[in-house]
């Protein structure tokens, strides 16, 4: 193990990228690692190595940030895959907080731990799909999933495309589509007129992001894409894939079906709070910032000490406001870490305080169209499964509740709703929701604890070379 | 109005004396601060071996093994998918090959059908086995459970039974009044004639309440699990030295245990797994079940077994208190939790216990010393 670093930030969307280019440049020992081989997270996404996608607004965006990152002098940790966090304050009783430690898989496979007296979380969210009839047949995939594979490697999902859920990604995968060359059959948005009419006030303040929905509108109707206003998706069918879809108004009446080879769907998004939850912070749901999200500090401070989270995945404020997040998280690390003074502090961190309250504005807006909308919940069949890693159903869910189960531990004990490989990432909202539905909320319903590993990590990688001689067994119980 | 008994604390010793009093006919308060076999009852490895349970205990645990493959018999269908198959006490080193064969030979004394085998013949009883062991205790009576289903296979039947289940009802301390033992819990006073302590490793704090000074360890006992993989073993395995539990689910899954310690305690509960216990514990699977090296680690967790002085149970009447009884604490407490139940219930009721108790006078006396 090396020295620790100052500062470790977990995650290079553009939260990640500017709370590491921030505390480096001021001199601080940072480490910033990332999953995908380039840094810029989901909407300012690079093209891997060898891959040409034409630049548009997001890819020039996340390119001022990207270089910014480089000329800072973090050093950039890609391709690595956290699975273990550790340290800070998970210790034995009594004893000091120590450095954070974090246990990656780099792109060779050799297993790092590196240590970081502070550590920034910028995980971002996971979509949150809720299930319906079809929901795991091949050829359905989320709008977060579309928009990788689109902005990556400019791979299409399907040649005539389904695009339906809430909020503006549903428009920004629908035009990307057809810039891409795919046919969009239809675009069923569960948000009404009236709920886009209400976002329009936050949204007149970021006139950029504005003119992009509009271009994005007006892009769909010279294509003829019919746009389905307060429509849900009620089944996708076919067998073996999706062939069709079926789409109703929310307020009920007559269904429509639409041919295609591909449902892009998507419900919105939820912060992802697996690193928080595993050093115990103090959470809170708010359901309009998509779910449970730390309790932070107006400098992303979480109740942990020296721990900071900055993006959605504190609450979904949006692309735009993640840098100025970012830079407070990181310039409060500084100064709990003693680099900076409280006037230097105070002095620098004016700026992105102001810059963030602007973008929040607007990312609100489109946080609270993204928000669980409890009628999809109702609506989910008893026959419908809901954790698709265990194959758990509504019906055996709501059985385990009239069994007694009153919190969702308590339910993944039930009916192993949660317990495979995604680890209720997938599932949970949902579950939760049914929960919640029958002991009175969310915050009772509560969440599953944390733990380690936050992603499945391969066993090879945890073991590496060892003697059975060097296995430190300890003593044996008494016979 | 009084309860005729209340007991504190719904694990599986808890629920198994609340069950069979209520079935004895005494009116019957189970108590817990959270939900039903939600800690150690709920999260542990389900082992039911006899090549980790104390000597002294397996006559005990044999009973409890029946007890669990026939769950749904005595707890009105509610059952933890209980599996009986060989068990392998396996050694790799000459030391742990000594340290087997002291320990086959004390609890084949005790009445556990365990044999020594040579490694090629516990090969052929389990094909995924290492070719590198030497020597290997086999038990052809262990088996395991899904402990997580606990809960569930407890609650129906105590509700069936009449038992007044009142979970997320934290105790907070004990009074006596006119010869009753009045419960001060977060929504009001609770009345008893006799009062069960079945709080695991809050034990300790529970016999505060009575004035007793019974000192409680604390294990915090880490838990590995994998994703779903083709079969690779069919046994329930463990290592000469007790520090290794493996076995694979019908689902695929292998859970990895042995008692590795991670960091907790009763006021936090199980934190945080350490890193280094992890990885030697996992070791130690990969190495006693090769295949293993390819599966994926979905999940760690931690759990919170009680250990009294001597590591035997506390189970029986507590001393000075009249009408108040204690039953936890111990080592493979789960294994044999079912049966332990039964037999405090026989004392509380009144009748001769079908086998001896474990009074904690002993530990009481080891205290004052």
């Amino acid at each position: 193990m090396t020295h620790p670093y100052d500062v470790a930030v977990l995650g290079a969307g553009p939260a990640g990228m500017a709370a590491a280019t921030e505390a480096a440049r001021r001199g601080a020992k940072v480490v910033l690692l990332e999953e995908s081989p380039a840094p810029g997270g989901q909407v300012y996404r690079a093209a891997p190595p060898g891959f040409v996608v034409p630049p548009d607004a997001d890819r020039r965006a996340g390119d001022a940030l990207r270089a910014a990152l480089a000329a800072s002098g973090a050093e950039l940790r890609l391709g690595h895959r956290v699975w273990g966090l550790g340290g800070g304050p998970l210790v034995r009783q009594g004893e000091a907080p120590v450095p954070f430690r974090i246990d990656a898989l780099p792109p060779d496979g050799e297993p790092v731990t590196l240590e970081a007296r502070a550590l920034v979380l910028c995980a971002g969210t996971h979509e949150r799909i809720i299930p319906f009839p079809g929901w795991t047949l091949p050829g359905v995939i989320g709008l977060a999933a579309a928009t990788i594979l689109l902005k990556a490697q400019g791979v299409l999902p399907g040649r005539r495309v389904v695009v339906a859920g809430a909020g503006p990604l549903l428009y920004a995968v629908a035009a990307k589509l057809l810039k891409a060359g795919s046919e969009v059959a239809a675009i069923a948005d569960l948000a009404t007129r009236g709920e886009w009419a209400r976002a329009m006030p936050a949204l007149l303040a970021r006139p950029d992001l504005l003119a992009r929905g509009l271009a994005w509108r007006a892009a769909l109707a010279t294509n003829g894409v019919p746009v389905l206003q307060a429509h849900a998706v009620i089944a996708a069918e076919g067998v073996g894939a999706v062939e069709r879809v079926r789409v109703q108004p929310i307020s009920g009446g007559a269904a429509e079906s639409f041919d295609c080879d591909a449902l892009c769907i998507g419900h919105g998004l939820v912060p992802a709070t697996e690193a928080t939850r595993v050093f115990r912070a103090a959470h809170r749901y708010a359901r309009e910032s998509g779910g449970w999200v730390p309790v932070l500090d107006a400098d992303r401070r979480v109740s942990v000490p020296l721990l900071y989270v900055a993006g959605d995945g504190g609450g979904v404020r949006g692309a735009a406001a993640a840098p100025a997040a970012g830079r407070l998280a990181a310039l409060a690390a500084l100064r709990d870490l003693g680099v900076l003074d409280g006037r230097a502090h105070a002095r620098a961190r004016r700026r992105p305080a102001l810059e963030q309250w602007r973008a929040a504005q607007a990312g609100q807006a489109m946080a609270r169209m993204m928000a669980l909308r409890p009628a999809l919940v109702d609506a989910i069949a008893p026959e419908t499964v809901v954790c698709r890693c265990e194959g758990v159903t509504r019906a055996e869910i709501e059985t385990a509740l009239d069994d007694g189960a009153t919190e969702m531990n308590q339910l993944k004990q039930f009916t192993r709703c949660g317990m495979g490989p995604c680890q209720g990432r997938l599932c949970g909202e949902a579950a939760a929701e049914l929960v919640a539905r029958r002991v009175g909320g969310r915050e009772r319903a509560g969440f599953a604890t944390g733990r380690l590993p936050l992603r499945p990590v391969p066993m090879e990688a945890v073991l590496g070379e060892f003697d059975y001689a060097d296995i430190p067994v300890p003593a044996p119980a008494p016979l | 109005m009084a309860f005729d008994v209340a007991i504190v604390g719904a694990g599986v010793m808890g629920c198994s004396t609340a069950l069979h009093l209520a079935r004895a006919g005494m009116r019957v308060a189970l108590l817990d601060r959270g939900a039903i076999c939600r800690e150690a009852s709920g999260v542990n490895a389900g082992t039911l071996t006899m090549q980790m349970t104390r000597a002294a205990l397996i006559p005990y645990a044999l009973r409890a093994h029946e007890m669990w493959l026939r769950m749904a018999e005595w707890c009105d269908g509610g059952h933890v998918l209980a599996v009986a198959c060989p068990g392998l006490s396996v050694a790799f080193t000459e030391r742990e090959a000594a340290m087997l064969e002291e320990r086959a030979k004390a609890r084949r004394a005790a009445g556990a059908p365990i044999e020594l085998i040579s490694g090629g013949q516990a090969m052929e009883i389990e094909p995924g086995l290492s070719d590198r062991v030497l020597l290997a205790g086999h038990c052809p009576i262990d088996g395991f459970t899904s402990a997580y289903l606990t809960g569930r296979a407890f609650r129906p039947a105590l509700l069936n039974a009449g038992v007044a289940l009142f979970e997320n009802r934290a105790v907070w301390g004990v009074d006596r009044e006119a010869g009753r033992f009045v419960l001060e819990t977060e929504t009001g006073p609770l009345q008893a004639k006799r009062i069960v302590l079945a709080g695991g490793v809050w034990l300790e704090e529970m016999a505060g309440w009575l004035g007793v000074r019974l000192p409680i360890k604390v294990l915090i006992n880490q838990l590995v699990v994998t994703e779903r993989i083709r079969p690779v073993m069919r046994t329930v395995l463990g290592v000469a030295s007790g520090l290794l539990s493996l076995k694979q689910y019908a689902n695929g899954t292998v859970l990895i245990g042995g008692g590795w310690q991670g960091i907790g305690d009763r006021q936090r509960g199980g934190l945080a797994v350490r890193a280094e216990n992890f990885r030697g514990n996992v070791r130690l699977a990969a190495h006693t079940i090769p295949a293993l090296r390819d599966a994926r680690v979905v999940r760690a967790w931690l759990g919170l077994e009680a250990e009294t002085a001597d590591a035997l149970p506390a189970i029986g009447p507590i001393p000075g208190v009249d009408n108040a009884w204690i039953i936890g604490s111990v080592h493979s407490g789960y294994t044999s939790g079912p049966y332990f139940g039964k037999l405090l219930a026989q004392a509380v009721a009144g009748e001769a216990p079908e086998m001896p108790l474990f009074p904690i006078d002993r530990l009481l006396a080891m205290e004052a010393a």
